[in-house]
């Protein structure tokens, strides 16, 4: 199963979690695991999701993210897991 | 399973400190391709590489997207031109008319530079290694993406030092030809000692005939990660100074055997190498000589430079050998001039000069880079000055290069500004004393004693 990360980096306000996952759930992609954190003041998300039955493909989601991101005013990225896994893992 | 602090830690790399892939290189085999006829020639090259460059662009797009990492250049390497037109080239605009055919390619498959406009005369020239020499003035006036580079010298063979002397003229009228843009077709040539089959940075690239029909490479960069890293530890001692360069090249080379391997997969070509050079551009906070700054340093040029950049550039490869399944081309640190802003602050303060930069040449990849130079520098000097630095890398067994930018019309304190990746320089001072003696003794300089090994 090929993973994907999704980050989402801002100011923190109510409801970032809710409406990415909602985005997340309309287009049948699963969440694996997701934690968060503050850096320097910034809201900073990471979830780990399986998008092999989502309704769209990879660059398309990754579109439709960033777009939700400016809607909300934060940051959404999508990349492929391997780039993580092949710089922190031997 | 991944933790978010590595997470967050990549994506700072590439957001903040310019972690990109430089260059993804697809090295094209034209011997296929030649042909007596001229206009057949031309044909089969365009074909050739066209269809295998077709998808290059939009295949490294679409890894950059995926990945969320920047792959800044996509490029094409061929088989040195002066093998592919022998057989059909018997004037030197004979050649420039390839040259404009790789041109026209380079266009319509949408990458930025093509090299391989090149001679390999290390020992010897034919008849069509010297027209193509002779052409390269020409050829690069009219071009706007090909590269050019002249193999003048190896440690197995010595230097050919009538080549050297020739490339002192063709370099002076190259920037007589580009004079109204400062002279920028000398941007885009370079002569080596030692030149790698396997270089995927321009202007040096180039497919050597050692090589398959296509291959993938890939250089990577990121000095601004190293300096991020090493701002860190400041005040440690040395151990921990290379450590934590070894571990940071470590992860940039990771990266780059990622998208290497990617890109040959999606592409169907094999995977070739993964360079591990410190490329600079002109961008703020994408600096080697920054590095060497951070590590204690005024400026670059300061004495303990060499020193610096001795450390930096072997640990570098310490820590991308293990990263990557093939290393190879050049791999270390780049130290051009006019692509680094350290660099250029460094010439304007006084404190790097063009023999500091010789110094430095002899223990980094490549060697004098992307340096202008008074418009009125002799040809004889120019040839001095490659003499000097292929000597370098004759008797050390290392790729030496230069890449100098004799500006038309300009001279000492003036500056000269490329554009884009080529940056802008300041205009370096040359030592004024003659060497037109020794240059045009004519002949080779015979291989060195180390060279005898069998």
């Amino acid at each position: 199963m090929k993973k994907t990360i999704i980050t989402v980096v801002g100011h923190d306000t109510v409801g970032i979690i809710a409406k990415v996952c909602t985005y997340l759930a309309e287009n049948n992609i699963n969440i694996l695991d997701i934690s968060q954190t503050i850096v320097q003041g910034y809201f900073n998300m990471m979830m780990i999701v399986d998008m092999n039955e989502s309704e769209h493909p990879f660059v398309e989601t990754a579109e439709h993210l960033d777009a939700l991101g400016k809607e909300i005013g934060v940051i959404i990225r999508c990349q492929r897991e391997d780039i993580f896994n092949s710089m922190h893992r031997i | 399973m991944l933790n978010i602090f590595e997470v967050i830690e990549t994506n700072k790399m590439i957001e903040k400190e310019n972690l990109d892939v430089r260059t993804i290189t697809l090295g094209i085999s034209l011997l296929d391709c030649i042909d007596s006829d001229l206009k057949i020639l031309n044909e089969k090259i365009y074909q050739k590489i066209y269809n295998a460059a077709k998808n290059l662009v939009q295949t490294g797009e679409d890894i950059s997207r995926e990945y969320g990492i920047p792959i800044v250049n996509k490029r094409i390497s061929v088989t040195p031109i002066a093998l592919v037109g022998g057989a059909a080239c018997k004037t030197p605009e004979d050649f420039v008319s390839i040259a404009n055919t790789l041109d026209k390619v380079a266009h319509e498959v949408g990458v930025n530079f093509i090299g391989g406009y090149s001679a390999l005369v290390c020992k010897g020239m034919t008849k069509a290694d010297e027209l193509l020499i002779r052409s390269i003035p020409q050829a690069l006036a009219q071009t706007e993406r090909v590269c050019s580079s002249i193999n003048l010298g190896s440690t197995k063979t010595g230097i050919n030092m009538d080549a050297v002397r020739l490339m002192g003229d063709i370099i002076k009228e190259t920037a007589e030809y580009t004079k109204e843009q400062d002279s920028l077709g000398c941007a885009k040539l370079v002569v080596f000692c030692n030149a790698p089959d396997d270089n995927p940075f321009m202007a040096g690239a180039f497919h050597g005939v050692t090589e398959a029909d296509y291959i993938i490479n890939v250089g990577v960069s990121g000095p601004g990660v190293v300096k991020t890293a090493l701002e860190k530890v400041r005040g440690e001692n040395f151990e921990v100074l290379c450590e934590t360069i070894k571990k940071t090249a470590f992860k940039v080379t990771r990266v780059g055997q990622l998208v290497a391997r990617e890109a040959s997969s999606r592409l169907g070509i094999p995977f070739g190498i993964v360079d591990l050079s410190l490329a600079p551009t002109p961008a703020i906070g994408d600096s080697v000589a920054d590095i060497l700054c951070e590590m204690g340093l005024e400026y670059a040029g300061a004495p303990g430079t060499t020193a610096a950049l001795a450390l930096l550039n072997d640990q570098v490869k310490k820590g991308g050998v293990m990263a990557s399944s093939y290393v190879g081309g050049l791999s270390g640190a780049f130290i051009p001039v006019s692509e680094d802003q350290g660099m250029i602050n460094a010439v304007t303060a006084g404190a790097l000069t063009l023999e500091k930069l010789e110094a430095m040449t002899c223990v980094c990849s490549v060697g004098l880079d992307m340096i202008a130079i008074p418009g009125d520098t002799k040809a004889t000097t120019i040839s001095g000055i490659i003499a000097d630095e292929l000597a370098i890398g004759m008797i050390n067994q290392k790729t030496t290069a230069v890449r100098v930018i004799p500006v038309i019309g300009k001279g000492v304190g003036e500056t000269v500004e490329f554009g884009g990746l080529l940056g802008y320089a300041p205009i370096m001072p040359v030592n004024s004393f003659g060497c037109d003696d020794f240059v045009n003794r004519g002949g080779r300089i015979p291989a060195p004693i180390h060279s005898f090994k069998n």
